[in-house]
């Protein structure tokens, strides 16, 4: 289908973009990647007046490493993402996810900003961001304010961002010295989108407990959401096989779960503390190992 | 031919690949004459709908419309053409535009003309259609109880028709069995999705009083005949092109209501009319494939001699017929007792009106649906019986003696060698290390099985008489004063690769290079009146058309020769480019030379006119019986019920191969589309008959990523029904993959106690049977 027709415009700056959206207010929409928005707008179910380009802005592309973390440009694509080096070595999960994105085309064109801005209930990323308790950094009107992970995601395709704001960067603390992450998903056949994602970010003591983790479960509801119940259970002692598969049981239980076609509700319950299982299991072999 | 073929059978690479690659080929949407306007339609949103008004003034007053047309304006025009008749079925007449209700989602109710495709698509947005929805039909099986809502008011149920077809006595049979297994199965509804949508470009030259229509079509001569006979035209005044064509599967054997729509259309107006299919009313309104619901009965000898085969079927018509949905099932009854001698035969079919586009032929038509039951019972009863799948199969097939075979629903097998097909492919998986794999892993908790499929289908449509007229095939041969030579085939390849092939054919007979014969295809004014391709026709009878025409061409050669050499025409060698006497080989010439003097025609051989051009309708005496043995071997996640396949052997005897490249692309494709439809493809509908899942974010496709690397070997049975010795490959690996996929993933299960689970084996599904059993 062929999307109603718009303005188009693509501003050089940040300052820019934010007066760009500012004149135009609700008619305006940010374009990055387009591998949401146009969809979207080819379905008809948008038709945005104006789209604000960013691809043009340089400073909202790149990955930089710090002592203790990285900073990810909105405007970076799936495909950077997968393939930097630093992200493998700082955190696992966000490549993995960068990697179970779609096909090629879409990694080469879709941005982490877009992704997090439309906030999918299937997306990938999602996961991650709360799993590694990323945070949000965004531009706008009245200047930069930083929105944690576990703020971020409020709805579907409903986040925190405001008005007229752009996301400009998303920062990520490494791994601990005990530690690692993962993400594993099982993708619906058609789109490829997750029908159940989970990211595992875990640290282990010297003594080989369970220090710090976190689960992020994306697919499965309306909302991706931590697993807190998880968590609970298994901080504070040495893992084992078997207290990481009891414990993720429950990664599902008592979520209101999405149901279609594809996969209805209790499927994805159940898958939820399966793929929990699985990717903490690989997050603390790898933190053990690292 | 006296020497050794040098082209047929070598594998030479595809000559419409680098154009295909590069975007250098031309589809309907690549022509643009001058001055074209877009045509769009506004269509049904409801599966069944009173249509209470129709207001077409804002669209007509949109920027750039030209014109709209509604059922009034086009009631003049022929309904959509029904090729194939059952006695006493009720055929309901399909109109180009709907009047009083619509039947199906995506049914055409306005179309609008305008200045640029997107003008189009926002005045047809425009049209103020007042609906009244009503209940649609969706459910088969519901479809046909008592009191159901009904698809066409005026009928008193949805029962389209009935047929069936018996050989021997079922009943017998069923009694002198000691086993007697049962099943309900289903053969979900799918979607061709060839990736080329459909279009059509109608050019109308008033001063000539001459239309041409580009479309993408598999049968561009049907065409003709069709749509100039729906708009009152004769069919000589049209010219009907179907350009590069991006697959059609099935789809595109069939004349569709824009065709005629944009053709009466730029009758009217007298400027070209295009219209080219978006993928979402590619989903909706290209017809559909499979849709069979049925009981299933089979019995057998405690030694797994198969004594009766019982199908108890409701086939899915949709709410019209397109041209062929009448005939789909028929060829599932044929193929009923596959590659078994099963001497009772019974298939009782009902044909079902519901609220959704029509089904017709995709890849493999009936015969998929056969295989498919069929393979699975086998599977079935081998549990039952407690033997190894693979013995029960050899058990009952006919030994390669036996040919030509005749079967219990009334078709004569041409050539055959079961036992030596699966004999190979048991070899080439390693049979015994693949069920020891499997124990292995069953022992450290892991789930593989291993899925058979010993599978015959039907080719080569076929004898004009036993498909209800129509199945030859034309080739005219011309061999140009340079010694070029040309093909001109009534076949329509869109994918094939006959470009090649039939080249390589005209290469040898005539002893020039294959790069010396251009084949034309596809315009109704230049090549002679054809069939067209579909049936896994294209070579093997459209293929033995090129060769008696070829020969004739050669036969005239001989005689210039014959005459320039003062020798006997019986004594004339063609080879490497020249023109040779056999008994005194310094007699010599090029083959230009010989050829330029046939159209010099300074001097004439007796009883001979010059020009080196030849034409033949080829008629063939039977159907042509491919078959093989597939093997799968898959993993089942249990806990996710993922699916994954690890091996794919097949078997695969066609006959003699022109180019084993082109034979393995079809393989490839079939099996890739085979197992799409056992593991992943179903169209599915909600309770007001509006598709769920049509797009390509819902609908999955199989995709190479979840494919293995296919270990393909063949057998060579040659045909004696063409010249050829070919049995055509169409279609093959989509008959032969689907069971072999669902068969593997069944015996993985085993141990869960499973013995049946519907396509398509989607995770849930896999797991929901899991977890039944473990409940
Ligand atoms: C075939 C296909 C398969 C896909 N499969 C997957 C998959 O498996 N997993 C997955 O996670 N995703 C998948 N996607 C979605 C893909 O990841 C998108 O690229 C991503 O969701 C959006 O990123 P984008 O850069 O393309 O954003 P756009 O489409 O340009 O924008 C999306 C939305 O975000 C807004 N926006 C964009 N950038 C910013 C910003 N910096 N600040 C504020 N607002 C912004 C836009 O205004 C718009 O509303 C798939 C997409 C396609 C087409």
């Amino acid at each position: 289908m062929i999307p109603a027709s718009f303005d188009y415009v693509r501003p050089q700056s940040l300052e820019d973009a934010l007066a760009r959206l500012g004149e135009h207010g609700d008619d305006a929409r940010v374009l990055a990647g387009g591998h949401s928005l146009l969809p979207v707008m080819k379905a008809r179910l948008a038709d945005p007046g104006v789209l604000v380009d960013i691809a043009g802005i340089e400073s909202l592309s790149g990955i930089s490493e710090s002592e203790d973390g990285i900073t990810i440009g909105a405007m970076t694509t799936h495909a950077e993402i997968e393939a930097s080096a630093s992200v493998q070595g700082r955190c696992r999960s966000l490549a993995e996810a960068a990697a179970a994105i779609g096909d090629v085309q879409v990694r080469n064109r879709g941005t982490l900003g877009g992704s997090l801005a439309h906030a999918d209930p299937a997306a990938d990323y999602p996961a991650v961001i709360l799993a590694a308790n990323a945070e949000i950094t965004v531009a706008g009107a009245d200047g930069e304010r930083v929105i944690a992970a576990d703020d971020f995601f409020t709805g579907t395709y409903e986040t925190a961002l405001g008005a007229g704001e752009i996301i400009t960067s998303v920062r990520i603390r490494a791994s601990a010295a005990r530690g690692s992450s993962a993400y594993l998903k099982a993708a619906q056949q058609a789109s490829g989108f997750a029908v159940c994602g989970v990211a595992a970010r875990v640290a282990l003591d010297a003594d080989g407990a369970v220090e710090r983790i976190r689960v992020g479960v994306t697919g499965v509801a309306a909302t991706a959401y931590r697993a807190t119940s998880v968590e609970d259970a298994l901080t504070g002692a040495a893992p084992s096989a078997e207290s990481i598969r009891k414990a993720a049981a429950t990664a599902g239980e008592g979520v209101d779960a999405l149901d279609d076609f594809y996969a209805g509700a209790d499927f994805r319950r159940h898958l939820a503390g399966v793929y929990a299982a699985r990717a903490i299991g690989k997050a603390w072999i790898r933190a053990a190992g690292e | 031919m006296a020497q050794a073929p040098k082209f047929i059978g070598a594998p030479i690479k595809r000559r419409d690949d680098p154009r295909l690659i590069q975007g250098l080929a031309h589809y309907v949407d690549d022509f643009n004459p001058p001055g074209t306007l877009h045509m769009a339609c506004a269509r049904s949103p409801y599966g069944k709908a009173n249509i209470r008004s129709v207001d077409v003034s804002k669209a007509a007053a949109a920027d750039g419309v030209v014109a709209v047309y509604t059922y009034e304006e086009t009631k003049g025009i022929g309904p959509v053409p029904v090729g194939a008749v059952l006695p006493d079925a009720k055929v309901p007449v399909q109109p180009i535009l709907a009047d009083k209700q619509v039947l199906f989602a995506g049914e055409p109710v306005v179309a609008v003309i305008a200045e640029t495709r997107y003008g189009a698509l926002d005045a047809a947005a425009l049209v103020e259609i007042d609906y009244e929805p009503l209940d649609a039909v969706v459910d088969l099986e519901a479809a046909i109880e008592p009191g159901s809502t009904k698809v066409h008011d005026d009928y008193e149920s949805n029962e389209a028709f009935k047929w069936g077809l018996a050989g021997g006595d079922v009943e017998a049979g069923m009694k002198e069995a000691d086993v007697i297994v049962k099943e309900k199965m289903t053969n979900v509804r799918v979607a061709p999705l060839a990736l080329e949508p459909r279009g059509v470009l109608a050019h109308y030259l008033p001063g000539e009083d001459k239309m041409t229509l580009w479309t993408s079509t598999q049968v561009p001569h049907k065409v003709r005949t069709l749509v100039a006979g729906q708009i009152g035209m004769p069919e000589n005044r049209m010219r009907v092109i179907a350009p590069e064509v991006g697959g059609g599967f099935g789809s595109k054997l069939n004349i569709y209501r824009e065709e005629a729509l944009a053709a009466f259309v730029t009758r009217e107006l007298g400027v070209p009319i295009k219209w080219v299919e978006s993928r979402s009313e590619n989903f909706l309104t290209t017809i559909h494939g499979r849709g069979q619901v049925g009981e299933i009965e089979m019995g057998l000898k405690r030694d797994g001699t198969i004594t009766a085969f019982r199908y108890n079927v409701l086939a899915d018509c949709g709410a019209y017929y397109q041209l062929l949905t009448l005939a789909i099932f028929t060829l599932t009854g044929l193929m009923l007792p596959g590659p078994y001698k099963i001497d009772n035969i019974e298939m009782n079919a009902t044909g079902v009106f519901t609220n959704k586009v029509a089904t017709d032929a995709y890849r493999g038509a009936g015969r998929p649906e056969a295989t498919y039951i069929l393979e699975r019972m086998m599977d079935i009863a081998a549990v039952e019986l407690g033997m190894d799948p693979v013995e029960l199969r050899r058990k009952n097939f006919p030994d390669k003696s036996e040919f030509p075979f005749g079967t219990s629903a009334g078709l004569s097998y041409d050539s055959g060698d079961y036992h030596l097909a699966l004999d190979r492919a048991l070899e080439a998986a390693d049979y015994p290390a693949m069920r020891a794999q499997q124990e292995e892993a069953r022992n450290d908790g892991r789930y593989l099985g291993i899925g058979f499929s010993t599978y015959v289908e039907i080719c080569g449509m076929g004898p004009s008489a036993a498909l209800g007229g129509q199945g030859w095939e034309s080739a005219r041969v011309r061999v140009e004063p340079t010694g070029k030579a040309t093909v001109f085939s009534g076949a329509s390849p869109h994918g094939q690769g006959q470009q090649t092939s039939f080249a390589q054919i005209v290469a040898d007979g005539l002893g020039i290079d294959a790069n010396d014969v251009t084949v034309v295809h596809g315009d109704t004014d230049v090549v002679p009146y054809g069939v067209g391709t579909f049936g896994s026709r294209g070579t093997v009878v459209g293929g033995s058309a090129v060769v008696y025409a070829r020969d004739k061409v050669r036969a005239k050669m001989a005689k210039f020769a014959a005459m320039e050499f003062e020798a006997d025409e019986n004594d004339i060698e063609f080879e490497d480019g020249r023109v040779f006497v056999r008994s005194a080989p310094e007699k010599s010439a090029g083959f230009a030379d010989i050829a330029m003097m046939a159209y010099s025609a300074i001097a004439l051989p007796e009883d001979t006119d010059p020009g080196l051009e030849e034409t033949h309708f080829f008629e063939p005496s039977n159907f042509t019986f491919p078959f093989g043995t597939h093997i799968v071997l898959v993993e089942v996640d249990p806990e996710t019920g993922d699916v994954e396949i690890l091996r794919y052997v097949a078997v695969d005897d066609v006959g003699n191969m022109i180019n084993p490249l082109l034979v393995h692309g079809q393989i490839h494709g079939g099996i890739a589309q085979g197992t799409g439809q056992a593991l992943e493809e179903e169209m599915l509908y909600g309770e007001g008959g509006q598709p769920l899942n049509a797009s390509f974010m819902h609908y999955a496709l199989p995709k190479a990523n979840r494919l293995p690397r296919f270990e393909l070997l063949h057998t060579t049975t040659p045909t004696d029904v063409n010249p050829l010795g070919a049995k055509g490959v169409g279609e093959a690996g989509t008959i032969g993959s689907t069971p072999a996929v669902v068969n593997a993933v069944i015996d993985a299960l085993s141990p869960f106690g499973i013995t049946h689970i519907d396509m398509p084996l989607r995770p849930e599904r896999v797991w929901r049977a899991i977890a039944e059993k473990r409940a």
